[in-house]
């Protein structure tokens, strides 16, 4: 059942009924908003109405999806639309779950967009492991397509539209909107300088909109109640909800889709359960691995994009990771910087080198080799690192680092000077 | 990309006999032109087609890498240069069933290592190894497949399974010997469902 606070918008039905199959899904109201776009609204009036919704982007960054859809230039060249589907930010799985069970939800938000924006081609990009996504998605495309809703003249207007739904391969960085289109056009997944910006020269060279997976699912709702429905939810500047995705040390994770300005507190301890048993909360990341920490002292907080921004995070990708007293940030630090040097695509100095350099680093200090030494170089990465690579991947790669340098130095003398990790693991993780 | 892209290559290769005469872009020539017929241009049909080929027989192979550079009117080394950015096309043969378990840091807080020495001992095998009976490669990834909630996690040709424990590891295994479908089977014992609440620390 779900919890009180809770307010299932795109989530309605998930869990309950099988909206895989296209007939539950218009039971509950499905593609109507798609058939009032098409016959009652202009494009024009559907972008107004969502740029005045402010649906800010769900994949991390927040930036306005009606203001974004505004920049495409109107000079006659083809123009197409991408679903950002590739979600791997560490932590992040909620566009996984709108894809894999509430496939018709996307569907109808992309041909609403595409309608908006006067796309002539749409792409889903998933990563590839989402192959059971793949799966659900094709299947609910044929759907579509034989009710009409998909295909040539959609529901007996002049509007057409195609679905194509691509499979990424394994590789972090095709999430980032420019190396995924790189990826799309058939090459190695790397992120190009902007500008020019994806919306003047995107797929193909031709203006583009790239939007998050559940970006697109909030247009149908947005397009049928109205955008000042969806400013009465949420805060003033974050309005609407989001899908939190709650892991690590809580006893209830998972999805949980809340308005936009819950506090931490109401989302850990009411929401996902509270912490497990006996244990005590140490910190928590509320934007995947690319967020700064947020401290206890952070529970009263409001979860919205710019509150948390002031507090000295990102909501991110809203991927709340919660620590409590056993869990080591040298070792945390570790995970996160092989990750990186790993998924770095190597077209930048500082990128590729630091991230390599952290790795090795933390690994020395977390295997009670280091010095504290290495941890002024680690600082130094900081500036090191930023503001001067291709993508952000490179000032990603290092925030949580940083917060952690600063919130537990202890943590890291410890490692260092007691060659002991202060950490009471469980045993599995100690054992390594 | 054809929706049935479940099944591993060498399960495909024993079900058609194993002296094949065509190769599969001309038995799936129709899959194949449809594949490239979604794109505005061709070029994009690459990863599409290293899916294919990897289906076909469980890897990518030399042949496969110079007739897709053909097929498309890319250079050899451009396709070379492609395949290899991404990690989840193998480029030698591996075992019909590729394991791959999560070490992000959630799983690795849920117990990934201890997942993955269970599974090097029921298969025989160390990481990056294939089991005698040649079923299972064992792999991990620093990448967090966004499984979280069901952490520890891991894919298996792709498909999910979650809160993987030594036991249910077991599980997993004895089911694929026996012969076990691999999508019914992540449907079955993964843990798949929505919503599931999984409460924790009892
Ligand atoms: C390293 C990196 C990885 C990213 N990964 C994703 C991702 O997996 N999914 C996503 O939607 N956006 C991701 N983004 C953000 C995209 O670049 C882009 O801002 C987003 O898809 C735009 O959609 P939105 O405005 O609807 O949020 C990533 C950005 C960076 C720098
Ligand atoms: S910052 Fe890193 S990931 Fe981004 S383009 Fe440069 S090297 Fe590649
Ligand atoms: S950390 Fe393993 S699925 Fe996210």
């Amino acid at each position: 059942m779900a919890h009180p606070l809770e307010m299932r918008v795109l989530t309605q039905g998930i869990g309950e009924v099988d909206l895989t199959r296209i007939e539950n899904y218009e039971a509950q109201g499905g593609y109507a908003a798609l058939r009032k776009a098409l016959k009652q609204m202009t494009p024009q009036d559907v972008q107004a109405e969502v740029k005045k919704a402010n649906l800010r982007g769900r994949g991390g960054a927040g930036f306005p999806a009606g203001v974004k859809w505004g920049f495409l230039p109107d000079d006659g060249r083809p123009r197409y639309l991408a679903c950002n589907g590739d979600e791997s930010e560490p932590g992040t799985f909620n566009n996984r779950m709108l894809i894999e069970f509430n496939p018709h939800l996307l569907i109808e938000g992309i041909l609403i967009a595409a309608y908006a924006v006067r796309a002539s081609k749409s792409f889903i990009y998933l990563r590839g492991e989402f192959k059971k996504g793949a799966r659900v998605l094709e299947d609910a495309i044929e759907q579509a397509r034989a009710k009409g809703y998909l295909g040539d003249n959609i529901l007996g207007t002049d509007f057409s539209q195609e679905i194509v739904v691509h499979r990424g391969a394994g590789a972090y960085i095709c999430g980032e909107e420019t190396g995924l289109l790189s990826s799309l056009e058939g090459g190695r997944g790397e992120p190009r300088n902007k500008p020019p910006f994806p919306a003047v020269a995107g797929l193909y060279g031709m203006p583009t909109v790239v939007n998050n997976v559940e970006t697109l699912c909030n247009v149908p709702f947005i397009v049928e109640r109205g955008a000042d429905w969806f400013l009465s939810i949420g805060t003033e500047n974050s309005p609407g909800t989001k899908l939190f995705s709650v892991s690590g040390m809580v006893r209830r994770p998972g999805n949980y889709e809340l308005p936009l300005g819950i506090t931490m507190r109401e989302l850990i301890f009411d929401v996902a359960g509270g912490l497990l048993p006996g244990r005590t909360l140490k910190a928590v990341q509320p934007g995947g691995a690319s967020s700064p920490v947020l401290l206890p002292e952070h529970l009263d907080l409001p979860l919205d994009f710019d509150t948390v921004q002031k507090a000295g995070s990102i909501l991110g990708t809203a991927g709340v990771m919660v620590f409590d007293e056993t869990v080591c940030m040298v070792r945390t630090a570790l995970y996160y910087a092989d990750f990186f040097s790993h998924e770095s695509c190597g077209q930048c100095t500082p990128c590729r080198e630091g991230t390599a350099w952290t790795a090795r680093l933390l690994r020395k200090i977390e295997r009670g080799q280091g010095t504290m030494e290495d941890v002024e170089v680690l600082k130094s990465l900081d500036t090191l690192m930023s503001g001067t690579t291709i993508c952000l991947l490179s000032d990603f790669s290092k925030t949580f680092l940083m917060s952690v340098l600063k919130h537990f130095p202890e943590e890291f003398e410890a490692h260092i000077k007691g060659r002991a990790c202060l950490a009471e693991q469980p045993q599995e993780v100690r054992s390594a | 990309m054809s929706a049935e892209n479940g099944r591993a290559g060498a399960e495909r290769a024993m079900e058609n006999g194993a002296a094949q005469a065509a190769p599969w872009w001309e038995r799936r020539a129709e899959d194949v032109e449809r594949l490239i017929g979604k794109y505005p241009n061709s070029r994009s049909a690459i990863m599409g087609l290293f899916w294919m080929a990897q289906e076909e027989r469980g890897y990518v192979s030399d042949e496969d890498l110079n007739w897709i550079a053909d097929k498309l009117g890319l250079t050899r080394g451009y396709v070379d240069s492609t395949i290899t950015f991404y990690s989840l096309y193998h480029l030698q043969p591996v075992g019909k069933y590729t394991i791959i378990v999560c070490n992000n840091v959630i799983c690795g807080l849920k117990g990934s290592e201890g997942l993955v020495q269970e599974l090097e001992r029921l298969l025989d095998v160390k990481v990056g190894g294939t089991s005698a009976d040649g079923l299972f490669t064992l792999q991990t990834t620093g990448e967090c497949i966004a499984a979280c909630d069901g952490a520890p996690a891991l894919q298996i040709n792709q498909e999910y399974f979650h809160k993987v424990t030594p036991e249910r590891a077991k599980l997993i295994i004895e089911r694929l010997r026996e012969g076990a479908e691999l999508e019914a089977l992540s449907e079955e014992i993964g843990l798949t469902k929505p919503g599931a609440v999984w409460e924790e620390g009892d």
